[in-house]
């Protein structure tokens, strides 16, 4: 390279830099800034009516996996916590599976129809996001309570003979949470099966592959990119759910994010909810990590 | 080769759409496709040449008719359950997949152990001349190297039958030629029967050992490249494939008298009006007034290093066109306007079916 192109990629370097000046000004403020804080606030001590005081403590850090047991003075395993960190995991992973086997199909659909009516298909997926968060997951609330739509015409088809007792249960939880998050799964999918070529599967076929060969052999490796944004978009925003389990949950089954508000709350222990907020950060930074890994190792291999 | 019959269809018919505006791709095709050769269908694009190939590969069915590989009925057989591999116009390589993996696709889903799957693979690659490539990734690949694999790979499960679709025409001028060399190669080296759909008439007439001509879903003629070119069956044929010209006359003792009043000394099978055909190469340019030539003007000529091309019109303005050897020094040649006679070579002269 020449020092007069040298010079000139340096003057586009400097540029572009400038240019995203102000877009990173603001994700540094508004993402880095209260990360720092809470990290900060995890190592206080709780203050009487919330809040903190500013004294060094590990506390917090300490309760994210242990309770003191005051009656025997010594620190035990808080299964409590355990127990809700593993069912957010769970469920998040549940989630993202069936949105996956939901989606997958859907997606497969809409990128097969003409390109004319896909639009409209696609414009029915973003529907949901017109409305409210909350209002969306009091109506799916409707649906499945006893008295709701679903079990007046299950009993009405004779398909059972009691209503369902679906409120408040992980069943509801994961039809709320599917729901929700069904649409960042087909999206990315969609995006990838769009540019898929067709003609593909009727090599496979003319290679002696059966169906589910197919499938497996030459759609899902190929796909695969869109599959991983889809689960990345899916599961890292179920792990932190908040509405969706407090209200289809009844804040009996909770999960990390209710805990979590539960500290900030009623809890009155600050530094503790911070603790947790960290924690739930490392979990999703390890599970992406695994994923990723997981990933491109099966895709050597493949 | 032997005549010993591969793939048979019987009366095959094509339908896509409903009703009365269903278009027939396939119009009561009836073929037999003989073991170990190189058989060509060649049409125009929309004749049903691919149509037919698709049938008989199994990625459609017939509306009609019957397709028979070796004797048994596979009209209803699905692609994954015919010995019969295809060799795509787009290669339709698998894009996630190495050149080698491309090529042992087939034997894999065939369920044949790993050893095998593995010598198999490495014969192909040897046969395309690709086993440098059998790490890389396809799109890595320039498109004659693609084609390579896209051959290795159809090839690999050893099929009774490879298909090939226009497998040539994304390739440049030079590449081409040099795949048609490399594909007539691999055919006599692996004696499975290929059948070769394209439009290029030269592509058909260099590399078969038999052609079937289609057009408007029919096939209008098969046989050797030699009887197409030289005794071709209707217009059609005598059009698509070489030059040709036609000229109208009327059965008359032992020829066809043409409108300008000369008569063509031909065997006519048929009495009244008939069309002959003659290729521009068996016309004959001779002195003016000699006996039994017909007389024409030349109106144009087109120089081709080898050949000469003369446009010619006969009394009644019937165009004709002749070529000719060029002589050393070009001497001899022509200039518009000037008067000749014409004759055409004894035996040269084709009388068609309409």
């Amino acid at each position: 390279m020449s020092p007069a192109e040298e010079a000139v990629r340096r003057e586009n370097i400097k540029s572009a830099w400038q240019l995203s000046a102000p877009a990173l000004l603001v994700l540094t403020v508004a993402a880095v800034g209260p990360l720092l804080i809470v990290l900060v606030y995890s190592f206080l001590t709780p203050g009487t009516h919330g809040n903190v005081e500013w004294v060094f403590s590990l506390e917090g850090w300490r309760g994210v996996l242990f309770d003191h047991d005051i009656f025997e003075d010594k620190l035990v395993l808080a299964d409590g916590n355990l127990t809700i960190f593993w069912r957010s995991v769970k469920l998040s992973f549940i989630t993202t599976v069936l949105t996956f086997i939901v989606g997958f199909p859907t997606a497969w659909f809409i990128a097969t129809r003409s390109p004319a009516s896909r639009a409209g298909w696609l414009f029915l997926i973003t529907i949901p996001f017109w409305t409210n968060l909350l209002i969306r997951t009091f109506a799916i609330n409707q649906i499945i309570r006893n008295e709701g739509v679903l079990n007046t015409l299950l009993l009405k088809a004779g398909l059972v003979s009691a209503p369902l007792q679906l409120t408040y249960t992980d069943t509801a939880l994961l039809i709320g949470m599917v729901y929700v998050y069904l649409p960042l799964m087909v999206l990315p999918l969609f995006a990838t099966i769009d540019r898929f070529d067709m003609r593909l599967l009727e090599a496979g076929y003319d290679l002696y592959a059966s169906r589910w060969q197919v499938l497996r052999r030459v759609i899902l490796p190929i796909i695969r990119p869109g599959i991983v944004a889809g689960s990345i978009l899916v599961f890292v925003p179920c792990l932190g759910a908040y509405v969706t389990p407090r209200i289809l949950g009844g804040g009996k089954n909770m999960m990390i994010g209710n805990f979590i508000e539960l500290q900030f709350g009623q809890g009155k222990n600050w530094p503790l909810g911070a603790a947790l907020s960290v924690t739930l950060l490392v979990i999703v930074t390890i599970a992406l990590l695994v994923y990723v890994k997981a990933i491109s190792g099966e895709r050597k291999n493949g | 080769m032997t005549d010993e019959v591969t793939i048979s269809a019987r009366n095959v018919v094509k339908a896509f759409g409903q009703g009365n505006a269903a278009v027939r791709a396939l119009d009561d095709v009836s073929l037999d496709i003989r073991k170990g050769e190189f058989f060509t269908l060649l049409g125009p694009s929309g004749c049903g040449k691919t149509t037919l190939l698709r049938l008989i590969a199994g990625f459609e069915m017939p509306t009609e008719g019957t397709i028979l590989l070796d004797g048994a009925d596979i009209t209803t057989l699905p692609p994954n359950r015919r010995p019969v591999n295809t060799v795509f116009q787009s290669y339709a390589l698998f894009p996630h997949l190495t050149v080698a993996q491309n090529v042992a696709f087939g034997l894999q889903m065939l369920g044949r152990p790993a050893p095998e799957v593995k010598a198999t693979t490495e014969r192909m690659l040897a046969l395309v001349k690709l086993e440098a490539m059998a790490g890389r990734k396809t799109s890595q690949l320039s498109g004659g190297q693609q084609q390579r694999v896209a051959l290795a790979r159809a090839l690999a499960p050893q099929p009774k039958v490879l298909l090939l679709d226009e497998p040539l025409s994304a390739l440049d001028l030079k590449l081409r030629k040099e795949m048609q060399v490399e594909l007539k190669r691999l055919q006599t080296e692996t004696g499975i029967t290929f059948v070769f759909v394209t439009h290029d008439q030269e592509e058909a007439l260099t590399m078969s050992d038999r052609i079937g001509v289609m057009s408007h879903g029919k096939l209008q003629q098969v046989g050797a490249p030699r009887d197409i070119y030289t005794r071709p069956v209707n217009r059609f044929v005598a059009s698509f494939i070489g030059e040709t010209n036609f000229l109208s006359g009327v059965t008359e003792g032992a020829g066809v008298r043409l409108p300008v009043g000369a008569v063509v000394p031909v065997d006519s099978p048929r009495a009244g009006t008939v069309t002959l055909a003659v290729r521009p190469e068996h016309v004959r340019i001779v002195a003016p007034g000699e006996a039994g030539a017909i007389p024409a003007t030349v109106t144009g000529s087109v120089y081709f290093g080898t050949d000469m091309n003369y446009q010619l019109a006969l009394a009644d303005g019937t165009e004709i066109e002749a070529c000719v050897v060029s002589g050393v020094t070009g001497e001899g040649a022509l200039s518009k306007g000037e008067q000749v006679g014409l004759r055409f070579t004894p035996g040269a002269v084709q009388v068609l079916e309409d």
